[in-house]
């Protein structure tokens, strides 16, 4: 058989050709406009393809052309700060050569084939390298500092090496076997990039939200889902930790949602400063948009065009972070292109790989030795949209079998504008043993058990509640009341962190500490005036008390919340005298 | 390339046709079939390859049979668009319906239509007023978003939105909309009353009709949203108009869906509902929004009942997650005599932050929009509560709250049908509502804004 082939069939996304060579994940280009297409199944003598664009008005009989190669990204400078298609074509160019509608047929270079990059050696001539070997670097952005590495599996001993200012495409390095290096290679993107091992997470990912940080804490390297129903908060969360979070570098992949959320996205973050650097966000950012509108096979790669590119900057000793909002958007196109192929279908409608497809790609996750010896991680964090926000699905399901962090939203609170809407009740991370001797060594020596307080007492507040529903709060004895507050007091000024807010949007680690241990100084004192005959009513009114909480929303409250501690401390004491 | 006619059609099932041995057909190919009885039917090719290739025909498949022809038209279905649409009622699947000649095409679109850039959109910020006073203070509608109005069988959600397309405008601005009107399998008295409305008005001579009824052909259904989407996008993005798409009702829409899943025994999602409805639901609602450097806008107000008044239904479901938010209409308002009867709670404006403020409704809009919901939510929760343990059992705050949520629904919620409320008359009315309310407990309104609004600091 030749590289070339005839359409037999074409169904939506899905087209089948004849009297073609081809081996599983080739890329092919399909029809007389030469769509992008990838072989997913081969069948007796035909090949089912599925499409990366629109594929009307295309026939039987057009032809299809295997290229042999597989499915793959374009890594090299030039990466961050761009937005790109599931397939890896940068929004941008599309649309100078298309306008603003999405068309078909067109090719795009991933990133600026021509633009000059200082290129700084680190290797010699002699010197022998193996893959994942760093023999040089350029300044990609203002933050990142962009390794060329060898390709995994390629190495030799050098025979010359370059210096000064190259494309991407010119050849910087070359072996004794005769083999030329650019500062651009590829990878295919189904294929896991190659480390040496991988590490047990034992640093947080900070990320400037309270309830995340304090309560349920992700590692670096770890892995977070966070399902909920429509309009509980998804998004926002995930936005949120593309801007505030502490990772070097971000890829924020739009997988099947809104137009509108990527272009808020393109909007805000060129005139966002991270808080880490200083620097604008969109230095360290890689955006990948694949919105609910565009082809759905282009959906289904864009997770993994997405991950690939993460695991490249791994590689150079990077802490990455990947938001994937929506994996169920990712897991339906799964579904739609299954049930195109007549696979047998397994629960709902999806391929019965599906959980071995959620657990392969947050595998991809981890903190890693690099094949270069440095410390790499990616953190994953993906947003799940169960149907009818019930997670018994089995894209939910899927997922919490292999996360370690769950992040629930919940309808109701979101309802009471409670945000984040997480759940504290629900919600769970299983990090914090591994991660709380570096709370200890970095933020505070009793951080791990101010945490297990502050939840304690949320857990107590809602058992109380039940009790509270039946008989009115009237009915409790003080201290349970007194408890009723203090854990009212960690929802509404701990918990709570409006997402859009100037100041309290991200919330400095230390500064949530001290935050934590004013709920509890509040306790302490509460519960010592009450002892010596204060009222219930008289301490929870201090006017102190509701400045400090108040403060949150003030710049400079790391510098002024101890001494407003200390007002409402000595302001709840001096209760004791007035009776 | 109006092609050979071939009878070879070997099966038919559902709204579906299957034939062999044609020459090479194209997917998604336009497809006339004639009948023995001389009818012509319309249908489009669903899946093609060499031996078979499957048509879903529009109009029902009612008296086809293996003798009728089946012709190719070699092209994929396509709109006639220009400007001449303004003023036009057209049936489901674009012909003319009131009479009129046909449509003299600038030139024909494809109704699939290309998914916008998202490089290339630009964000919605301008606040469109829409009178009512629970829309404008609490689900502010902008520019380009897409607004769904969940509803329920035998609730007003086609006069609300009747209401919605007169008054809508832009504080400071003439601007006006040009209504795309969407018919989905409604029923020809609820169509009728649409367009007697449009008609008093003046609206329909600046409107685009696209009318599916109840009677008319149930796959038509699935086309016809597409058309009046071409024609906004045509006169959006071409014309500079400021377009409002209303289509009703998307329930129908969806159960034509299911029924075409249904007939090539496709694995059927939830309620039967086909895997891919989010998808091609998204590929409807998407075609909402502004571009940068094109003047007009396409601002959608997909209207669907609940089966079952069920928001976790599929339709609603999936809706939600695709659109900027949802106004929801409550049947137990309606059931106390409330119009609108807008359940603010459960509705959201995700927009909502971008169009309201100083610059463009007024300073305090947020501020006071928060406290009235919450004040309005806490008063709900408490008649609950009231139900058990008796009013006396409430404090002085929960008395006033609870008073509060009884106002809100009589004074801020009802209004008329052709009552046209400012935004600045809507949030002085909630300041005039909330004064019943000890300033103690508005703990959401910030003092300066009390300063400066509360009516007790205005005399
Ligand atoms: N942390 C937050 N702070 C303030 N507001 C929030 C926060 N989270 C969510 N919201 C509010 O809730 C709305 C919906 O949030 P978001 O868009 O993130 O939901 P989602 O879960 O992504 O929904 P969908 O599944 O439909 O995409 C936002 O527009 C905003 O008004
Ligand atoms: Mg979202």
């Amino acid at each position: 058989m030749k590289n070339e082939g005839l359409i037999y069939r074409i169904s939506g996304p899905v087209v089948t050709a004849i009297d073609m060579k081809a081996a599983m994940y080739d890329v092919v280009r399909v029809g007389t406009e030469g769509l992008m297409g990838e072989v997913i199944e081969l069948h007796g003598d035909k090949a089912v393809i599925q499409v990366y664009e629109d594929t009307s008005g295309i026939r039987p009989g057009e032809v299809v052309v295997n290229t042999g190669e597989t499915l793959s990204v374009s890594l090299g400078p030039g990466l961050l700060t761009q937005i790109y298609d599931g397939i890896q074509r940068p929004l941008p160019t599309l649309e100078k050569e298309m306008g603003v509608f999405l068309t078909r047929g067109v090719d795009a270079d991933a990133f600026d084939l021509e633009k000059i990059w200082t290129f700084e050696p680190q290797v010699s001539v002699g010197d022998s390298v193996v893959g994942g070997q760093v023999i040089g670097h350029v300044q990609e952005t203002d933050t990142i500092v962009h390794k060329i590495m060898v390709v995994p599996g390629n190495g030799g001993v050098v025979k010359s090496i370059e210096s000064g200012d190259f494309n991407v495409t010119q050849t910087i390095c070359t072996f004794e076997d005769g083999t030329e290096m650019q500062m651009m290679q590829k990878w295919p993107v189904r294929t896991p990039r190659p480390y040496q091992q991988k590490y047990a997470p034992v640093i947080p990912l900070v990320t400037g939200m309270r309830i995340l940080d304090f309560l349920f804490p992700l590692a670096k390297g770890g892995a977070a889902g966070i399902p909920g129903p429509f309009g509980s908060g998804k998004t926002v969360t995930q936005q949120s930790l593309a801007k505030y979070s502490d990772a070097q570098l971000v890829v924020y992949i739009g997988c099947g949602e809104r137009g509108n959320e990527m272009t808020e996205v393109l909007d805000e973050f060129p005139h966002l400063i991270d808080p880490n650097t200083g620097k604008p966000l969109m230095n360290r950012t890689v955006m990948i948009a694949n919105t609910s509108n565009m082809p759905v096979a282009a959906r289904e790669a864009s997770v993994y065009t997405g991950i690939t590119i993460a695991e490249y900057y791994r590689d150079m000793g990077y802490d990455v972070a990947l938001m994937a909002d929506s994996t169920s958007r990712w897991a339906e196109a799964m579904r739609e292109i299954s049930s195109r192929l007549e696979e047998m279908p397994g629960e709902e409608g999806y391929p019965a790989y599906l959980s071995t497809r959620i657990a392969e790609f947050y595998e991809r996750a981890g903190r890693v030795e690099t094949l270069n010896g440095e410390d790499g991680s990616i953190t994953v964090i993906g947003a799940v949209s169960p149907p009818g926000g019930d997670i018994s699905e089995p894209v939910s399901q899927g997922t919490l079998r292999i996360v370690k962090v769950f992040w629930g939203l919940d309808a109701g609170l979101a309802r009471q504008r409670h945000f984040p809407a997480i759940n504290w009740l629900n919600s769970y991370s299983l990090y914090p043993q591994s991660l709380d001797q570096w709370f200890r060594d970095n933020i505070a020596q009793d951080f791990p058990e101010v945490r297990i307080e502050l939840s304690g007492l949320l857990q107590i507040e809602s058992e109380l509640q039940e009790i509270v529903q039946l008989v009115g709060s009237d009915a409790l004895p003080v201290d349970q009341q007194l408890t009723l507050e203090v854990a009212r007091m960690i929802r509404e000024y701990f918990l709570q962190q409006n997402g859009f807010h100037d100041v309290d949007a991200y919330c400095d680690i230390h500064l949530q500490y001290k935050m934590a241990k004013a709920i509890l100084a509040f306790q302490e004192s509460a519960k010592s005036a009450m002892a010596s005959g204060a009222q219930l009513g008289d301490v929870v009114n201090v006017p102190s008390r509701s400045d400090l909480m108040r403060g949150r929303l003030n710049k400079g409250y790391v510098d002024t919340i101890d001494d407003m501690v200390k007002t409402m401390n000595d302001e709840i004491a001096a209760t004791v005298e007035e009776n | 390339m109006t092609g050979k006619e071939y009878r070879t059609i070997t099966d038919v099932k559902g709204p579906l046709v299957f034939l062999n041995k044609t020459e090479p057909v194209a997917f998604g190919e336009i497809v006339s079939l004639r009948l023995s009885n001389g009818t012509v039917k319309n249908g489009q090719v669903l899946d093609t390859s060499n031996d078979l290739v499957i048509v879903q025909v529009f109009e029902g498949t009612a008296k086809i049979d293996r003798e009728a022809g089946v012709t190719f038209l070699g092209d994929v279905f396509k709109l006639p668009v220009s400007t001449d649409l303004v003023g036009r009622i057209l049936d489901g699947a674009g012909r003319p319906r009131d009479g009129g000649p046909d449509i003299v095409a600038e030139k024909y679109d494809d109704i699939i239509g290309a998914a916008i850039n998202p490089f290339s959109r630009r964000s919605p910020h301008d606040f469109i007023q829409t009178g009512i006073s629970a829309i404008d203070c609490c689900t502010s509608l902008v520019r380009g978003q897409k607004l769904p109005i969940f509803s329920a069988s035998g609730l007003p959600h086609n006069d609300i939105a009747l209401q919605i397309a007169r008054q809508a405008k832009l504080t400071g601005s003439d601007e006006e909309f040009v209504v795309v009107f969407c018919a989905m399998g409604i029923t020809a008295e609820e169509y009728n009353f649409f367009r007697a409305d449009l008609e008093r008005t003046g609206a329909l001579e600046k409107a685009v009709l696209f009318v599916n009824l109840a009677d008319d052909p149930a796959v038509e259904r699935i086309i016809t949203p597409r058309l009046a989407l071409t024609a906004a996008e045509y006169l959006a993005f071409e014309k500079d108009y400021h377009v409002l798409v209303i289509y009703t009702d998307m329930t129908n829409y969806c159960d034509a869906l299911r029924q075409i899943g249904a007939a090539r025994e496709e694995v059927p999602g939830r309620r039967g509902y086909p895997g891919y409805m989010y998808t091609d639901l998204a590929m409807l609602y998407e075609r909402a929004g502004l571009i940068k450097g094109k003047k007009g806008s396409i601002t959608q107000f997909p209207i669907l009942t609940m089966p079952g008044d069920d928001i976790t239904h599929p339709i609603p479901d999936l809706s939600g997650y695709i659109t900027e938010g949802q106004v929801v209409i409550s049947r137990e308002l309606h059931q106390q005599g409330i119009y609108p009867p807008i359940n603010v709670l459960p509705s959201l404006s995700r927009l909502m932050g971008s169009c309201i403020g100083e610059k463009t409704t007024r300073e305090d809009h947020k501020s006071v929009s928060d406290q009235m919901y919450a004040a309005y939510a806490q008063g709900r929760e408490l008649r609950g509560l009231v139900a058990i343990v008796g009013e006396d059992a409430l404090n002085e705050r929960d008395k006033q709250l609870l008073d509060f949520s009884g106002v809100f629904e009589d004074k801020f919620l009802r209004q008329s049908r052709d009552e046209d409320r400012s935004i600045d008359e809507t949030l002085d009315l909630c300041w005039t509502l909330m004064s019943a309310i000890d300033t103690k407990y508005l703990v959401r309104l910030d003092q300066k804004w009390i300063d400066k609004y509360h009516p007790d600091n205005r005399k």
